[in-house]
């Protein structure tokens, strides 16, 4: 690796391990201290570096480094060696020194607790997600911001927001107990995979961020596969999920940002290795008695693996989603599933069942209506692909909705 | 919205039942299509389990008897919940039921509403 592309490498794998053990170390009341300290420990890798060369081992420099500034800072600053460092002495049963343990397991064990701590229910899903970015991804302000399609000083409030949040409800930063586990490790998953869905389905153009987003996901869901006792089926099936969608990737947004719809897709673009990666995960997950949502997403996601057309293939899907509602309703898993009965029972069945949704709020209902409605009555497809283009909001929705108008212009 | 109590009854006792063990598999299909389409609309609250046809009968005195009742034609065979407005949807999302046209027959009770 080039020196110049070195730091940020480093940044963006280290970084977030040193602010885990040093938050586990500290506890939720010091999360800006422990940031502060690995920041400046950056800043000082930086300056040194520039001057000395790069170090025989930058990451066991990064960590010393860590480590002495954590040290004096505990020697410094009386106040909080009084308050803190006694109940870290009490903790580590440590009368002397205190130890600053940057050893694979502890840097996994710290990163598990505050994955737990981040998607705690005190705090709204949105801003776990946003949290998590910060502290478990060491995004920056800006990235999130960019993520989000919104600014610096909103992203800026809302994790002070929940920061406070977490610690005025006392939240320990702690290795969760297996109760907790069971408890929680759903909303953790929840989290993880509204953030791999804000990088996979976000309307930003910026690429990069978006497949960064989707990777960060897949790291921590792929933390929790690592550690044993996290180590659960629906944990594999949406680490199954995740790498089937992110097998697209590359197929379904074209060089301007523009996504492209999945039957346009040129599929040799398709990501084989990930593919193949989701069946491992997706045959780990078949054990248990547990069916989580997200092995029949990860069965859905799978059977859209294959490109051709099969009747084998869309009754899979439609009873998959037919599965999924019973689990869980969602407006866009009842449009989905919709489209999968007319590709098994028909367009005329699925246009009486899509007329039933109801969804008249939402612009993909139109889009479906439309769809089915094409070479059976293109005046009321076209109708309904109008209506869908009201309700649109982005730019890459009403681009999709417009070809779908040009196309049953030129039929009519 | 109101819930409403959708029992499948059908023959579960007679030698020639229909729909017969043949049927029954053809509708697995067109079942889970009928039970997804009410999910579909987020009207479905509890949906069906499989029951096994054998079961137990308590009668008076304790007696217990292999069931289901033997002198009736028409056992339950399902039953799930759903939320319609009235019992007209209700019964227009009962008419799905896919084992109708071989002799199953649909009960629809709507729950009363609590004060």
């Amino acid at each position: 690796m080039e020196e110049r592309e070195l730091l940020p490498h480093l940044f963006r794998t280290e970084y977030r391990k040193i602010v885990a053990v040093l938050c586990y170390l500290f506890g939720i009341e010091h999360i800006e201290i422990a940031e502060d300290i690995v920041s400046d420990t950056f800043l000082s890798a930086t300056e040194s570096w520039a001057i000395k060369g790069l170090p025989e081992n930058p990451t066991a420099w990064l960590y010393t480094v860590a480590k002495n500034k954590t040290k004096n800072y505990l020697k410094r600053n009386s106040l909080f060696e009084q308050k803190l460092a006694a109940e870290i002495k009490y903790n580590t049963e440590k009368t002397e020194e205190i130890e600053i343990d940057l050893s694979t397991k502890n840097i996994s064990d710290s990163q598990l607790a505050m994955i737990f701590t981040v998607c705690n229910p005190v705090i709204s899903s949105e801003s776990q997600v946003a949290l998590a970015l910060n502290l478990l991804c060491g995004f920056g302000i800006q990235e999130i911001a960019d993520a989000y399609l919104t600014n610096k000083e909103v992203v800026y409030k809302r994790i002070n927001r929940a920061k406070e949040k977490l610690k005025s409800a006392s939240i320990k930063i702690e290795e969760p107990t297996l109760a907790d586990i069971n408890n929680r490790l759903e909303t953790v998953l929840t989290t993880v995979y509204l953030l791999f869905s804000e990088g996979y389905y976000s309307t930003s153009q910026n690429t990069i961020v978006r497949k960064d987003l989707c990777a960060e996901a897949m790291r921590l869901c792929y933390l929790l596969i690592e550690n044993e006792r996290t180590n659960t089926p629906a944990v594999n099936a949406l680490f199954a999920l995740m790498s089937f969608h992110s097998s697209r990737f590359e197929a379904r947004i074209n060089e301007n940002g523009e996504t492209i719809l999945y039957q346009d897709q040129d599929e040799t673009l398709w990501n084989q290795e990930l593919i193949n990666q989701g069946r491992y995960f997706l045959n780990n997950a078949s054990t248990g008695n547990q069916l989580s949502k997200y092995h029949l997403e990860a069965g859905i996601a799978y059977w859209h693996t294959q490109k051709e057309d099969s009747n084998d293939k869309w009754e899979n899907i439609l009873q998959l989603y037919n599965h999924l509602l019973i689990l869980e309703y969602s407006p866009i898993a009842a449009l989905n599933r919709t489209f999968a009965l007319a590709k098994t029972n028909g367009k005329k069945e699925a246009i009486i069942e899509a007329e039933k949704l109801n969804l008249k709020e939402n612009h993909f209902y139109y889009s479906l209506l439309g769809n089915l409605y094409t070479d059976i009555d293109n005046k009321k497809a076209r109708a309904h692909f109008e209506t869908a283009l009201q309700l649109a909001g982005s730019n890459a929705d009403k681009a999709t909705i417009n070809r779908n108008i040009e196309r049953i212009e030129s039929s009519l | 919205m109101n819930e409403f109590l959708i029992v499948i009854h059908r023959d579960l006792t007679s030698k020639d039942a229909k729909p017969s063990p043949e049927q029954m598999q053809a509708a697995i299909k067109p079942f889970q299509d009928w039970i997804g389409g009410i999910a579909a609309q987020n009207k479905l609250v509890t949906p069906p389990k499989r029951w096994e046809s054998e079961g137990r009968v308590v009668g008076q005195n304790n007696v217990v008897t292999n069931g289901p009742y033997a002198e009736i034609k028409e056992s339950i065979g399902g039953m799930l919940t759903i939320r319609a407005s009235d019992y007209d949807e209700a019964v227009e999302i009962a008419k799905g039921c896919p084992i109708i046209q071989w002799g199953a027959k649909v009960e629809i009770r709507m729950a009363v509403p609590t004060e």
